[in-house]
């Protein structure tokens, strides 16, 4: 037996001002932040000393995956639906009210205009879980991208900046093709997405 | 965790009832720490940065107008390889005898070499942004004195060929040290034949 007693104290520890400082970050969180946009793929953009933001709205972000997969996507959802309409009219393809809505509700989009209707009938889920595979067509027989890009650019007028998100391993040529079709159509003017980098001064000269 | 004790002390005839009431607040706090967790993951605060960048029209290639004369001794191509490798070569090209120079992407490279070339704007670009810094000249004066500074009459003009085993991350390395150089003239062309035939000639790896 011990001769040593050892005094229970008691543990009892006031967490107010713990969940005080919880409340003040969660607000700070709720009005200073913004929610991502759930994009097809995940993509790493390159790092550039460039400090110049991208703008928020009106912006036409093209989406290249590293495999050479091209999306698109348009933040205003009225102009997400006249550019669909204004495809399929060009395509022959007429959407009812239901796959409209449900084009509008997305975020972006990456399929050839000819299966685009048995892609909206499919279930959310299973619409992301697809779209990484498919990709808008850019070759030369039939360049639906440079239709989109046309279209959007028609549909939304000057203001709207073309930014091009690619992953930093994309293979050239990929992005030879996309930046002839912009040449294609005179868009010679557009941005690219890029992580923010420090350079270091290495010897100043 | 956090208490609340409250007393009621309301009096009723003849019987006196005291009732402790204690309010814990755990769910409370583990429902913001949930909130702050879902917060912090599925939103940014950090905007993306981008690279602005203007292509020359796609005219008639024999429109006497857009031809610029390059000097010889100002022009640097700049050829993307395959597995990020970086070669160029000062002037017209020398089929015959290519010497391609191999650099690569850190500061002791590509950017020692337009540095060297660029030398004297970018001192001077570094004297109007200590200006800038000190207050003496004004962001818009500061910005006009940078672009004259950057298109002078005798700056280098880049010109960056990739090929086609060169990735994106390659041509935007390539366009960020225009920026870091302060290089004005630059331009993006296309991969040609002779540029292939160079790559031959030097034995650089295509496949």
């Amino acid at each position: 037996m011990g001769k040593i007693k050892v005094k229970r104290k008691s543990t009892f520890i006031d967490m107010t001002a713990m969940s005080d400082v919880t409340v003040l970050l969660l607000t700070f969180f709720m009005l200073t932040s913004t929610f991502l946009k759930k994009e097809p793929i995940q993509v790493t953009t390159p790092g550039s000393v460039s400090e110049i933001k991208i703008p928020d709205t009106n912006v036409l972000q093209i989406l290249i995956s590293p495999k050479g997969k091209v999306f698109m996507s348009l933040d205003k959802q009225d102009d997400r639906q006249a550019v669909l309409e204004e495809m399929g009219k060009l395509y022959n393809v007429t959407f009812t009210k239901e796959e409209i809505k449900k084009f509008r509700d997305g975020s972006s989009w990456g399929v050839p205009v000819q299966t685009m209707k048995q892609f909206l009938a499919l279930k959310g889920e299973d619409q992301d879980k697809e779209l990484a595979n498919f990709g808008i067509p850019t070759d030369s027989v039939d360049n639906q991208f440079k239709e989109w890009v046309r279209l959007a650019r028609q549909n939304n007028g000057k203001d709207m900046v073309i930014a091009i998100k690619a992953d930093e391993k994309t293979p050239y040529p990929v992005i030879k093709n996309v930046m002839n079709s912009l040449r294609d159509l005179h868009e010679n003017r557009y941005n690219l997405i890029t992580a923010l980098r420090e350079v270091k001064e290495e010897g100043k000269h | 965790m956090a208490e609340i004790q409250q007393k009621d002390g309301k009096q009723q005839k003849g019987k006196q009832k005291k009732v402790h009431l204690r309010v814990d607040f755990t769910p409370m706090v583990d429902m913001n720490m949930l909130l702050i967790t879902f917060f912090m993951l599925a939103t940014t605060m950090i905007k993306p940065q981008t690279m602005e960048i203007s292509m020359p029209a796609k005219d008639l290639p024999n429109d006497p107008k857009n031809q610029t004369e390059v000097k010889e001794s100002k022009a640097v191509t700049i050829l993307l390889g395959k597995d990020h490798k970086v070669y160029y070569f000062l002037g017209k090209p020398n089929l015959a005898q290519p010497i391609l120079k191999t650099t690569d992407f850190s500061p002791k490279g590509l950017r020692a070499v337009l540095l060297d070339k660029n030398r004297d704007v970018v001192v001077q670009i570094n004297e109007l942004k200590q200006k800038k810094m000190n207050l003496q000249i004004s962001k818009d004066d500061y910005d006009k004195k940078v672009s004259e500074l950057k298109n002078g009459k005798e700056t280098p003009q880049v010109v960056i060929r990739a090929s086609d085993g060169a990735t994106y991350s390659d041509l935007v390395n390539a366009l960020d040290e225009m920026q870091i150089c302060s290089i004005g003239k630059y331009m993006i062309d296309d991969f040609g034949k002779d540029d292939a035939k160079m790559f031959q000639n030097s034995n650089v790896p295509v496949k």
